[in-house]
C-alpha cells in the first residue's frame, strides 16, 4: 500500500483542458456579467479573502493591544471598534458566505450533475449585494468605526454610542439579503436541478449539509433584516420599541437578532461538516459510516437550531423557567453534532488511511471541533454559563468551533479542490507544513483564553489585571503563528496558478461526480449530463471504471 | 486520464428537442424551469413571512403589556378606512387570480385588463391609506414627529376618543400609545412599501403583456407575481383584525 | 429515475367559477369580522378576528394561490414558514410570560 492516493497524469505529457470555464470567455465584462456558478465562486472567493485578510488583521491589533495589561497601543474606545469590526467582518463577511458562496457554489450543481445553478442571475446578484455590503461596512470602518460588539446589543447601539450604528446595520442588511439568495438558491437547486438517478440518498453529504445550511439561511436571516430595521429606526426616528424609556424592551432586540444568529452559527458551521464528509471519505478510501445518519444529522441540526437561540441571553433577564427551557433544548444539538463525529471516526477506522494536506486540516476540524463543542455544553447549562459567559471562555469556546472548526474545514475543502478549480496541484509538502503550523498556532492562541476565561477575564475590555498577562502573551505569540499559517497558503496558492504540477481529472482518486470531468471544468460542467448509477463514496464503482477503461482502451 | 466514465447518453435526445424561446439553457425541460422558478418564489415568500414575523412578534408583546394604550390607539383607527380597504385589497386578489386565469387560456385583452384593475386597485388601497396617515399627521399621531398623548390624557377633547367613551388614562399610559402608533406605521408602511414595488412590478407587466408576453404559454412570471400579490394581501388580512378591530369594545 | 420529472406535475387551470366563491366568501368573512368586532364578547373578540382571519388566508393560500392543486413540496413549504413563524412567536413569548412567575 502507498503512502498516497494521489495519482496525476505524465507531466510531461498532461496539459490543461484548452476550452474550459475560465478560458471560455475573456476580458473584465466576462467576469462581472457572468451567470456561470463557477466564475461567481472565484468572484466570492477573491471577495471573502480579501475580507477575512482585513479581519485578520484587526485580530492582530487586538492581540497586539491584549500583550500587555495597560491599554497603551490604542486609546480604549479604539480598542472596541476593532473588535467590533474584526467580529462583524469575520462573521458577516467571511463565516458565512466562506464555505456555501465559494465551494458550495462551485461544486453543488456539479455534485448534483446540472449545468448550473437554478438561478444564476440571482447569483450574480448576490455576490453583487455581498461586494456592495462589504463597501459600506468598510467605509462605515474608515469614517469611524462601530463599538457595538458584531451583537449590536440594544440599548447600548440604540441609546449609548455614537458611532456608525447606522451605516454599518444598513451593510449587513444587505450582506443578510446576499445570504438568502445563495440558501434560496441552492434549495431550489438540489431540489430540481438533479441529474438522472440522483436520488436524495446518493447525493454527496457535503450536499445535504448545505440543504441544511440553506434553510436556516432562508428561514433565519429576515429576522435579522427586521431587527436590524428596527435598530434604525430607532436610532433615526426614536420609535421606541428597545427603548425601556418609552415602554419597549432591549431584550425583544435580543430575542429577534439570537434568533437569527444562534442558527446563523449553524449556517457557518454545517458546510464546513460537509467539506469534512468528503475529505476524510477520499483520504480513508471508504463510504462515509452510517450515510443516512449523517446526513439526518444535518437537517436536525438546522431544525433544532431555531429552539435553542436564548442561550446566548441566559444572564440578561430572560425568565428562569425560559432559561430551563432553552437550556434543556440546547442539550439537544449536542446529539446531532456528535453523530457527526462519531460517524467520521467510524469511516477512519480499518480505512486506508492518507495524510494529504486536508486530511491534515480536517483532523484539526475534528479534534478542535470536539473541544469547541464540549466546551458548548458547559455554556449550554445554565449554571455555568452563569459564571463563564461574557469570559474569555466564550471568546475560547466560538473561536474553537469557528476558527478551529469552520476555518480548518474551509482550508481542507480549498486543497481538496484546488486541483479541479484551477486544474493545477498546490505543492504538497509546504502545504503539509501550513496546516501544521495552522493548528499549532490556534492551539497557543485559544487554548489560554479557556485558563483566562475560567479564572474570570472579561472579554471585550482593553486593558486586565496584570496577573491574566502571561497567558496572554502564550496567546499573542500563538496568533503570530497562526498569521504565518494563513499567510502560507496565500503564498503557494498564488504559486501554484502557474507552477502546479498538472491535476489531471481526478487526482485523489474521489467518487463525486465532480471529479469525473475535466479540470477545470468546462462552462455548462459536463458534455453529456450525467446518469447517476451508484451510491455516493462507492470506491469499488471507481475501480470498475478504471478497469473498463483499461480494457477498452487495450 | 480520458474523459468522464460516468458521462453516458441522456442529453444528447434532449439537445435535440424543440427549445421554446423562454427556456433558459441550463434547464433541461421548460416543466423544469417552471417548477423551479415557481418553488423559488415560495421560498421567498417564506423570508417575508419571517419578516414580518418579526413585527408581529414585538406587537403581540406590546400589546400585553400595554393593554390600555393599545385599546385607546387602536380606537383612533377608522374602521370605515379600514374595512373599504380590506375589500379593495381582496378584489385587486381576485383580479390578480382572474389574471393569471387569462393568462393560462391565452385570452391577451383578458389579461391585460385584470392586471390593469389589479393596478388600479392597488392605488386605490394606497390612496385610502394617505387618507389615513394624514389623519394620524394631523393629530400628531406619527411617532417621533411631535407626538401628542392629548387624545388619550384627555379623551373628551377628542372626538374619536370620545365617542367610544374612551377614559383618561394615566400620564405613564398614555404615553406607551407612541409604541402602538409606531407599530401601526411599521407595519401597514411596511405592508405599503411591498404594495408599492408590486404596483411598480405590475406596470411592467402591463406594457409586455399588451405585447403579448404572458398569453404565448409562459406564463410563469404572471403565476409568480400572483403569488407575491396573494401574499401581500394575506399579510393585510392579519393586519387588519390586529390593528383595526380586536380592541373595539374595551 | 429522475425525481424532478415525478415532480413536474400537470398545469392545473383553476376555474374562474372557484374564484368568484372564493371571491364572495372572503368579501362575506370581512363582513363577518367587522360585524364581530361590533357585537361584546370579551375574551372571545379577538379570537374570533383571529380566526376569520386564518379562514380568509387559507382560503387565499389554497385557491388563489393555487396550494391546494400544487405538489407536496409546495405544501411543505408553507407548512415550514407557518412552523416557523409560531416557533419564533411561542418560544419569545414563552419567555415574556413567565418572566413574572415565582416573583410574589
Amino acid at each position: 500500500m502507498s503512502s498516497t492516493i494521489v495519482s496525476l497524469p505524465d507531466q510531461s505529457t498532461a496539459r490543461i483542458p484548452k476550452v474550459n470555464f475560465l478560458t471560455k470567455e475573456n476580458g473584465l465584462l466576462s467576469w462581472l456579467l457572468t451567470g456561470d456558478h463557477k466564475r461567481i465562486a472565484i468572484l466570492y472567493l477573491i471577495s471573502i479573502s480579501f475580507f477575512f485578510f482585513i479581519g485578520g488583521a484587526l485580530a492582530g491589533l487586538i492581540r497586539l493591544e491584549l500583550l500587555t495589561p495597560q491599554s497603551d497601543l490604542m486609546a480604549t474606545d479604539t480598542y472596541n471598534k476593532v473588535f467590533s469590526m474584526h467580529g462583524i467582518i469575520m462573521i458577516f463577511f467571511f463565516l458565512v458566505p466562506s464555505v456555501p458562496a465559494t465551494l458550495g457554489n462551485f461544486f453543488i450543481p456539479m455534485m448534483l450533475g446540472a449545468k448550473d445553478l437554478a438561478l444564476p442571475k440571482v447569483n450574480l446578484l448576490s455576490w453583487y449585494l455581498y461586494v456592495a455590503a462589504g463597501m459600506l461596512a468598510l467605509y462605515a470602518m474608515i469614517t469611524g468605526g462601530v463599538d457595538t460588539g458584531w451583537t449590536f446589543t440594544t440599548p447600548l447601539s440604540t441609546h449609548y454610542v455614537n458611532t456608525n450604528v447606522i451605516t454599518t446595520g444598513l451593510a449587513i442588511f444587505i450582506a443578510g439579503f446576499s445570504s438568502i439568495f445563495t440558501g434560496l438558491n441552492f434549495i431550489v437547486t438540489i431540489h430540481k436541478m438533479r441529474a438522472p438517478g440522483m436520488t436524495w440518498f446518493r447525493m454527496p453529504l457535503f450536499v445535504w449539509a448545505h440543504y441544511a445550511a440553506s434553510i436556516l439561511m432562508v428561514l433565519g436571516t429576515p429576522v435579522l433584516a427586521i431587527a436590524l430595521v428596527l435598530v434604525v429606526l430607532e436610532r433615526t426616528v426614536g420609535i421606541g420599541v428597545f427603548d425601556p424609556a418609552k415602554g419597549g424592551d432591549p431584550l425583544l432586540f435580543q430575542h429577534l437578532f439570537w434568533f437569527y444568529s444562534h442558527p446563523a452559527v449553524y449556517i457557518m458551521i454545517l458546510p464546513g461538516m460537509g467539506v469534512i464528509n468528503e475529505v476524510i471519505s477520499t483520504f480513508s478510501r471508504k463510504r462515509v459510516f452510517g450515510y443516512t445518519a449523517v446526513a439526518f444529522s444535518s437537517v436536525a441540526i438546522a431544525v433544532f437550531g431555531f429552539f435553542v437561540w436564548a442561550h446566548h441571553m441566559f444572564i440578561m433577564g430572560v425568565s428562569n423557567y425560559a432559561v430551563l427551557v432553552f437550556s434543556l433544548l440546547t442539550m439537544l444539538v449536542a446529539v446531532p453534532s456528535a453523530i457527526k463525529i462519531f460517524n467520521w471516526a467510524f469511516t477512519l477506522y480499518k480505512g486506508s488511511i492518507t495524510f494529504e494536506t486536508p486530511m491534515l486540516y480536517s483532523f484539526g476540524f475534528m479534534g478542535l471541533f470536539t473541544i469547541g463543542g464540549l466546551t458548548g455544553v458547559f455554556l449550554g447549562t445554565s449554571g455555568t454559563d452563569i459564571h463563564l459567559t461574557e469570559t474569555y471562555f466564550i471568546v475560547a469556546h466560538f473561536h474553537f468551533v469557528m476558527v478551529g472548526g469552520m476555518l480548518m474545514a474551509f482550508l481542507a475543502g480549498l486543497h481538496f479542490w484546488w486541483p479541479k478549480m484551477t486544474g493545477r496541484m498546490y505543492p504538497e509538502k509546504i502545504s503539509q507544513l501550513a496546516a501544521v503550523v495552522t493548528f499549532i498556532g490556534f492551539n497557543f492562541t485559544f487554548f489560554p483564553q479557556f485558563i483566562l476565561g475560567t479564572l474570570g477575564m472579561p472579554r471585550r475590555y482593553a486593558s486586565y489585571p496584570p496577573e491574566f498577562q502571561v497567558l496572554n502573551v502564550f496567546s499573542t505569540a500563538g496568533a503570530t503563528i497562526l498569521g504565518v499559517g494563513y499567510l502560507l497558503p496565500v503564498l503557494y496558492l498564488t504559486w501554484s496558478l502557474k507552477y502546479g504540477e498538472i491535476a489531471g481529472n481526478n487526482p485523489w482518486q474521489a467518487t463525486g461526480l465532480e471529479w469525473q470531468t475535466q479540470s477545470p471544468p468546462l462552462t455548462e460542467n459536463f458534455t453529456e449530463i450525467p446518469i447517476m448509477d451508484h451510491e455516493a463514496y462507492d470506491y469499488e464503482w471507481l475501480e470498475r471504471q478504471k478497469e473498463k477503461e483499461v480494457t477498452s482502451v487495450g | 486520464m480520458s474523459d468522464s466514465p460516468v458521462i453516458t447518453q441522456g442529453a444528447m435526445e434532449a439537445a435535440h428537442h424543440e427549445h421554446p424561446p423562454y427556456q433558459r439553457h441550463h434547464f433541461e425541460t421548460i416543466g423544469q424551469q417552471n417548477d423551479a422558478t415557481n418553488f423559488a418564489m415560495w421560498l421567498f415568500l417564506l423570508t417575508e413571512i419571517m419578516f414580518f414575523g418579526g413585527l408581529f412578534t414585538a406587537y403581540l408583546i406590546l400589546r400585553n403589556w400595554y393593554y390600555p394604550a393599545f385599546v385607546a390607539a387602536s380606537h383612533q383607527l377608522n374602521i370605515v378606512w379600514g374595512s373599504a380597504n380590506t375589500a379593495v385589497l381582496i378584489t385587486s386578489s381576485f383580479t390578480m387570480a382572474m389574471g393569471v386565469w387569462c393568462a393560462e387560456t391565452r385570452r391577451k385583452s383578458g389579461l391585460v385588463l385584470c392586471l390593469v384593475l389589479t393596478f388600479l386597485l392597488g392605488l386605490v388601497f394606497l390612496g385610502i391609506k394617505s387618507i389615513e396617515y394624514s389623519e394620524k399627521i394631523e393629530k400628531h399621531h406619527v411617532p417621533g414627529f411631535h407626538y401628542s398623548i392629548q387624545s388619550f390624557v384627555d379623551p373628551a377633547s377628542d372626538p374619536v376618543a370620545a365617542a367610544y367613551g374612551d377614559k383618561p388614562l394615566a400620564l405613564d399610559m398614555a404615553r406607551k400609545t407612541e409604541l402602538y402608533f409606531f407599530l401601526y406605521f411599521a407595519m401597514t408602511g411596511m405592508h405599503a412599501l411591498h404594495m408599492i414595488i408590486g404596483i411598480a412590478i405590475l406596470g411592467f407587466m402591463i406594457f409586455r403583456a399588451r405585447a403579448g408576453a404572458y398569453t404565448m404559454g409562459h406564463v410563469t412570471f404572471v403565476e409568480n407575481f400572483g403569488l407575491y400579490w396573494h401574499f401581500v394581501d394575506i399579510v393585510w388580512i392579519f393586519l387588519f383584525p390586529l390593528l383595526y378591530l380586536i380592541s373595539r369594545h374595551q | 429515475m429522475s425525481e424532478q420529472h415525478e415532480q413536474e406535475h400537470e398545469h392545473h387551470i383553476v376555474s374562474p367559477k372557484i374564484y368568484v366563491t372564493i371571491f364572495f366568501a372572503l368579501l362575506v368573512l370581512t363582513t363577518a369580522t367587522v360585524a364581530a368586532s361590533f357585537v361584546e364578547m370579551g375574551v372571545f373578540n379577538p379570537i374570533v378576528a383571529l380566526a376569520i382571519a386564518v379562514v380568509k388566508a387559507v382560503l387565499v393560500v389554497l385557491f388563489f394561490m393555487h396550494v391546494k392543486y400544487s405538489t407536496k413540496l409546495t405544501k411543505l413549504t408553507v407548512g415550514a414558514g407557518i412552523f416557523t413563524f409560531l416557533v419564533l412567536i411561542s418560544l419569545t413569548l414563552a419567555d415574556y410570560f413567565t418572566r413574572a412567575w415565582g416573583r410574589w
